[in-house]
């Protein structure tokens, strides 16, 4: 697989995606954060009423909650000074011809189109706060699998999500997923029957595009029984000078001999607070992999989890963290054994840059009577300078007998031998750096499909360039 | 004036003297040998010619197509035609051969990723490489493992030269290249180094051993002796190493330069 490859960037960068289209929005909820500006949101959207209810508890939830007194600080944000709902458009559209033209002009410059012309399966493009477009091939309905946006998937199929839905992670769990249950928007449902593998990976499009706008998207994937799916978000967003918050909350449920893999690649503006709550259960022989790859934002927390929850249950959580002048990368995994003969693998790599800070956070535990459990931690940190910071805060509680951990963590600069070996054929410092850079992260990269390996090795060269944010 | 010229070249390392004057005149279409005890400089003067930032050059001149080489950034040195096969070749996680070659080709050529038609294609590249791994007796696989990750010594060397058959320099440099290859190895190498020798490249091969001097011979041999040449000749110099060593140059003083190229 070509993981260098030679492209046109750094010049069109702003162009490309810094871009943005005049607000032209149905409905634009007021600034700040009160029990009636939830209520009108619930409205707005024709919810059932436990619904109404569950996001009313949530906000009272999300007030009594402390901040986190831990990781980044967070005391900057302003929640009075936040839109917490957009309504880009009336209606979805079922096509992308039906898309509103400016719209669909943002999408055709990240090239959507072109992406579900390769492989795609399924589009959900998320403008604002709602996903305003979708599409849906014909195979997958008729194998029983549900992909909708989650607004659509609570009108659809309210039983199930029901069911499911805040299971993974109740609102008080923390602050921000507090938050999110309050004024949540937006997402992904994904359902897969027992037995189905969808063999090509399902995608969605995920953007900021108005100043001061908080997007709270929600995300939930129950694989049933001896199923697969391979999700995966990509976001890239525009340049602004204000202050944005995302926090998202995905929850997913893997059930016996199921498999889920839940792909992110992630590049908010430089301004954006991006702390998201992600977590999965696994069951019997299930396996749960999380590929998490974040660049940009001003400040990260997001520490993926598997909660194994019974014996041969499978966690991995690979990461990638990219932190620049001004960005601290506080990022992570979580494995919460909970049962017997369960094993996981944490490996994050993360490269800091001109100042930039990046942090491991992670936290292994293992439940009384879960013996024989596997886990191994393996945190790679790369300094491209002197400015930079890296630490890593890894935690363990074991509670259990026979039990195998393992933890190593490496601090490196770009070597200077390595530097010279590449120069030394001829190929420019700037574009050598890159590609060790690039090598650094191969084992992330190698595990993402083409086009977003191929992406992913873009943004690096435009963080390398200096011409981010 | 030569097409390659090294002036009474100083250098040190960590603040160390190593290389004491060397001066050197290499033109297209030979081949010098340099030979010498271990610690005397060789793989010194190597990395100084190439740029490398561990070695301060101390004083003297490197000249090659009209430039003062010593003034250029190595990824310089090497568009200008120079190349250096490393007695320790770097392993570089994470990119792979051919994506290395690919990269260090298209620099040669000044693609910067914007003028297409500088670029090598696809099909040009495969038929290029064909051939040398033929030559070299190395399989097709080496192309998708990471660079130097996990090859053994002599297969190293190996991707060494085909580094250099790829890029095709005009002086290039083989510090070593002969030490840990099985004798079968050795004649592979010869074999591609004799393919490109000709009127447009001229060779400085580093050696402790006669025998690859019998594969690829050469037009002159130089001892080097604590950073500087204490004797140069013709290819009867190496034979004369090979019996009697380098006790005669145990003391500095003892040096006894001769017919210095
Ligand atoms: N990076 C370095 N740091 C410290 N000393 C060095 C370094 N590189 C070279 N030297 C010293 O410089 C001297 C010359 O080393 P050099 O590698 O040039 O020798 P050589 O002739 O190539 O030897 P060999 O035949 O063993 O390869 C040695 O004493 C060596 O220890
Ligand atoms: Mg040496």
């Amino acid at each position: 697989m070509a993981t260098q490859p030679k492209l046109d960037v750094g010049v069109d960068y702003k162009d490309k995606y810094g871009f943005f289209f005049p607000e032209d929005y149905v409905f634009k909820a007021k600034r700040g954060l009160n029990p009636e500006v939830v209520k009108e949101i619930s409205f707005m959207k024709g919810e059932p009423e436990w619904m109404t209810k569950f996001r009313l508890r949530s906000l009272e939830i999300f007030r009594k909650k402390p901040m986190p007194n831990w990781g980044a600080d967070l005391s900057v944000i302003d929640f009075e000074n936040i839109f917490y709902y957009l309504k880009p458009a009336e209606k979805q559209s079922a096509s992308w011809e039906e898309l509103p033209a400016d719209i669909k002009a943002t999408y055709d410059r990240l090239g959507v189109p072109e992406a579900e012309r390769k492989f795609l399966a399924g589009v959900s493009a998320q403008y604002e706060s709602e996903v305003v477009y979708h599409s849906l091939q014909e195979n997958l309905t008729k194998k029983g699998v549900i992909f909708l946006d989650t607004d659509s998937a609570l009108r659809e199929h309210p039983d199930l999500f029901k069911e499911y839905f805040g299971t993974v992670i109740p609102p008080a769990d923390n602050k921000f997923s507090a938050l999110n249950s309050a004024v949540w928007s937006g997402g992904s449902f994904i359902y897969v029957p027992k037995g189905v593998k969808v063999d090509i990976p399902l995608q969605a499009y995920f953007r900021i595009n108005a100043e001061n706008m908080g997007q709270f998207e929600r995300t939930l994937i129950i694989c049933d029984e001896g199923s697969f799916v391979h999700y995966i978000e990509g976001c890239t967003a525009p340049i602004y000078t204000t202050d944005s918050l995302h926090s998202a909350v995905v929850e997913i449920i893997v059930k016996k001999d199921a498999r889920c893999r839940y792909t992110t690649i992630q590049n908010w503006s430089t301004n954006v607070f991006n702390l998201v709550t992600k977590r999965a259960m696994a069951y019997r022989d299930a396996t749960m992999e999380w590929v998490d790859g974040n660049l940009g934002s001003q400040i990260t927390m997001k520490y993926p989890s598997v909660y194994l929850m019974e014996p041969g249950a499978k966690g991995d959580v690979l990461s990638v963290a990219f932190a620049g002048k001004g960005q601290h990368q506080d990022a992570g995994g979580k494995m919460i054994h909970v049962a017997p003969n369960t094993t996981s693998t944490i490996t994050s790599k993360s490269i800091s840059k001109g100042g930039g800070r990046t942090s491991y956070r992670g936290h292994i535990k293992i439940y009384p009577g879960a013996n024989n459990v596997k886990s191994f931690v393996k945190c790679d940190a790369l300094l491209l300078d002197d400015e930079s910071r890296s630490d890593t805060y890894p935690y363990n509680d074991v509670d259990a007998e026979n039990v195998t951990l393992g933890h190593e963590a490496t601090v490196s600069k770009v070597s200077d031998e390595q530097l010279f070996y590449l120069m030394s054929r001829g190929i420019p410092r700037a574009e050598a750096e890159t590609m060790i850079v690039n090598g650094f992260i191969e084992p992330f990269t190698k595990e993402l499909p083409l086009e977003y390996a191929v992406e992913l090795n873009r943004l690096i060269q435009l963080e390398m360039e200096g011409s981010v944010g | 004036m030569a097409d390659f010229e090294i002036k009474d070249l100083r250098a040190s390392v960590e603040g160390r003297q190593i290389l004491k004057g060397v001066s050197l005149a290499i033109n297209k279409g030979e081949v010098h040998a340099v030979m010498g005890p271990n610690g005397s400089g060789k793989s010194t003067l190597s990395h100084t010619l190439m740029g490398h930032p561990g070695y301060t050059v101390d004083g003297g001149e490197v000249r090659f197509k009209g430039q003062n080489v010593l003034e250029l950034e190595p990824d310089e040195r090497a568009r200008l035609g120079m190349f250096l096969a490393l007695q320790y070749p770097v392993v570089v996680p994470g990119i792979s051969m051919a994506n290395f070659l690919r990269t260090a080709l298209n620099a040669h050529r000044g693609y910067d990723g914007k003028d297409k038609s500088k670029m090598v294609t696809p099909k040009e590249f495969r038929s290029l490489l064909k051939d040398e791994l033929e030559v070299l007796h190395m399989d097709d696989s080496f192309l998708s493992r990471y660079i130097n990750d996990g090859f053994s010594g002599g297969e190293k060397k190996r991707a060494e030269i085909l580094q250099m058959a790829v890029l095709k320099p005009e002086i290039a440099i083989l510090d070593e290249t002969d030490s840990g290859l099985d004798i079968d190895s050795i004649k592979f190498v010869a074999e591609e180094v004799n393919r490109m020798r000709g009127p447009n490249l001229g060779v400085l091969i580093i050696t402790h051993y006669t025998r690859v001097l019998e594969f690829i011979k050469p037009d002159f041999v130089h001892v080097l002796v604590d950073g500087k040449f204490v004797l140069s000749g013709g290819p009867e110099v190496a034979d004369r190493l090979e019996k009697t060593g380098y006790s005669e140059w145990g003391k500095e003083e003892a040096a006894q330069p001769q017919e210095v190229a």
